[in-house]
């Protein structure tokens, strides 16, 4: 049953663990161009669900909006009752640095695959052979 | 001081770049003026903080007025200021360089290639400046995607090598990433000073080990540390020979300085030191990159790829002065970092002038070519020399200090291994020159220009030529300063308990 309630308590970062590895793997050993940038997709990913976990909080912590703001807000704000919004924060931008890098990525896709005509990096690579050979 | 210098060191590039774009819809050859202006710019203000450092110690500049833990603070001491000088007057030396080269190798990307060329300039200047982890990997990425597109402008085989550097540059800023999580999670802080003092009475968490670990390794893919240096070889020669210079002569060594800042100021020597046996397997795996960057760079025939696998050495010398955890050891990895840029940048260069008046880069086609280019030859000459470590130049006092390092923490081999790749750059570089001042010329080359045996001088015009003088004047001269850059700059970088 130990196993159970550590699977069951920390399910979230086991699945940015198993998804990290995923994506890791389909980076080294998959021989298609597109397939490695994807697997790059997800290990990034993977990283965004592990910030995001480490935000929330036990006991019925809720998104960091204040219900009566500006000037209203008499109440003395309880941070238990909310999740810690600077991981989300963190992640927005580290959503922009891999949206860029996915385009440049693809950006690159399309260049290769202009030359060679396949994407394939077994082809690629005898094609670069032979170059080597004339 | 101007009040706003350090932040207006990562921004005027930084706005510069899209500026530059609107500039070039208007008129293409105001880019080239706009990029050195701007990058002038950069090195003043640089010159003025490292003289503020000097005199008046750390700044400390908060972005927006907000307290450094809640805030983004921008930490300067003695080690920012001073590579902070380093990759500024390096991006504006070869950005003067550019012009010509640039015209002729891309001739209808003149205006995207300073763009680009501006936001990789801002990257490198704000992963020096940044006293935030998180901060950094940012900066680390606008770096790190500008060099990706700038290396894929190159030949034609570019555009593959680029990808390979993608797919391992986010593995090392995934990893990079991670780290800051972990570190985040056990000390709720992202700032480095606040890391620094909070971190000391965790060390023997295993979160707080994993995140170094995976900080180390991400950094370590980033600089091209052996064994992960595989995307190095391949990007840094078919990249533009602008390019090729300004990447190679920076970018490893701003990895290096993050792996110091990571080390020595995140963590206290005391933990990546003592605690771990982080030092002993960088210290090998340095011994490591040395032997085999330069055996890897005597089988090549190509004059960038062969400076490319010297840079893995390069690398492995700064790694191993950090490993030994002493005060020559350190000192001499500092020296290092700016020396190796300076004989990097010397060296790829003149390959550039080379390609640019003859069209070839393999070194089995320099014979006589002295003859032909006397100058760049010449530089060429002394950057090589520099590399191997002949006295008069600034090689020799960097390993005089990583060698006595190594000695000091009694490390023979390391010490030895120094000497011995020393003397396999010797091999590399004496092959070539002796090629170029007393090679006899078979290749048809040259028996269209001017009959057999008297070659016309055809120099690289004036604005290559001058970066590269200005470089290897700088190779012949540091040297000779080293003693004060060390005692003004680099012995207030060392870090406490050394």
């Amino acid at each position: 049953m130990e196993i159970m309630d550590f699977i069951i308590s920390k399910y979230n970062y086991l699945i940015y663990i198993i998804l990290m590895m995923i994506g890791f793997y389909a980076m080294i050993a998959k021989n298609n161009l597109v397939k490695k940038v994807v697997g790059m997709n997800i290990f990034q990913t993977a990283i965004i669900l592990f910030f995001v976990s480490t935000a929330s909080k036990k006991g019925g912590a809720t998104i960091p909006i204040i219900q009566y703001g500006h000037g209203e807000a008499t109440d003395i704000i309880n941070t238990a009752q909310y999740i810690n919004p600077l991981p989300h924060v963190l992640m927005l931008t580290a959503i922009v640095v891999m949206v860029s890098t996915f385009g440049v990525a693809i950006a690159l896709l399309i260049i290769i695959y202009r030359k060679y005509n396949t994407l394939e990096e077994d082809e690629i690579l005898n094609i670069l052979k032979m170059e080597d050979g004339k | 001081m101007i009040e706003n210098a350090p932040a207006l060191i990562v921004i005027l590039p930084l706005i510069a770049a899209p500026v530059n774009l609107i500039i070039g819809l208007w008129r293409k050859d105001l880019c080239y003026l706009f990029t050195v202006a701007t990058l002038s710019a950069c090195v003043l203000l640089s010159v003025d903080v490292l003289v503020t450092v000097i005199s008046n110690g750390v700044i400390t500049y908060k972005l927006g007025g907000w307290a450094p833990p809640w805030g983004i603070a921008y930490f300067i001491d003695h080690l920012n200021a001073f590579m902070l000088i380093i990759v500024s007057f390096i991006s504006l030396v070869v950005s003067v360089y550019s012009k010509k080269s640039i015209e002729k190798e891309l001739p209808d990307k003149v205006v995207h290639f300073y763009t680009v060329f501006l936001l990789l300039v801002s990257g490198l200047l704000g992963i020096l400046i940044t006293g935030d982890v998180f901060n950094l990997y940012v900066f680390l990425e606008i770096a790190s995607i500008a060099g990706y597109a700038l290396i894929a402008i190159g030949d034609d085989r570019a555009p593959l090598a680029s990808f390979n550097y993608v797919i391992m540059g986010t593995i090392g800023a995934c990893f990079y990433l991670l780290g800051v999580g972990y570190l985040y999670i056990s000390t709720g802080s992202l700032n480095m000073a606040d890391l620094s003092e909070l971190l000391p009475g965790m060390y023997n968490s295993r979160v707080v080990i994993g995140a170094f670990a995976f900080l180390m390794v991400g950094v370590a893919i980033k600089m091209a540390f052996f064994p992960l240096h595989k995307w190095l070889p391949d990007a840094y020669t078919h990249a533009p020979s602008t390019v090729s210079a300004f990447v190679a002569s920076t970018m490893t060594k701003v990895g290096a300085y993050v792996m110091i800042r990571i080390m020595f100021t995140v963590f206290k020597p005391y933990f990546s030191i003592e605690l771990i046996p982080a030092s002993a397997i960088l210290g090998w795996l340095a011994v490591a990159a040395m032997l085999f960057g330069c055996i890897r760079a005597i089988a090549q025939s190509d004059v960038k790829r062969m400076l490319s696998y010297i840079i893995i050495a390069e690398v492995g010398y700064i790694v191993m002065g950090l490993s030994v955890g002493n005060r020559m050891g350190f000192t001499g990895a500092v020296l290092h970092i700016l020396n190796d840029a300076v004989m990097m940048s010397c060296l790829f260069l003149s390959a550039g002038s080379i390609e640019y008046k003859t069209g070839t880069r393999s070194v089995h086609n320099f014979a006589q070519l002295y003859k032909k280019m006397p100058l760049t030859m010449a530089a060429f000459t002394i950057g090589g020399l520099s590399i191997v470590g002949i006295p008069p130049t600034c090689g020799f006092f960097s390993k005089w200090y990583l060698v006595l390092g190594a000695l000091e923490s009694q490390q023979w081999v390391f010490a030895a291994t120094l000497l011995i790749s020393s003397l396999l750059t010797a091999v590399i570089f004496f092959k070539v020159l002796v090629n170029v001042y007393f090679g006899s010329q078979s290749s048809a080359d040259f028996e269209s220009s001017s009959g057999h045996g008297t070659v016309v001088m055809d120099e690289a015009p004036l604005s290559m030529l001058l970066p590269t003088g200005i470089m290897a004047i700088g190779v012949l001269t540091l040297g000779f300063f080293s003693g004060k850059i060390i005692s003004n700059v680099i012995q207030f970088t060392v870090p406490g308990g050394f």
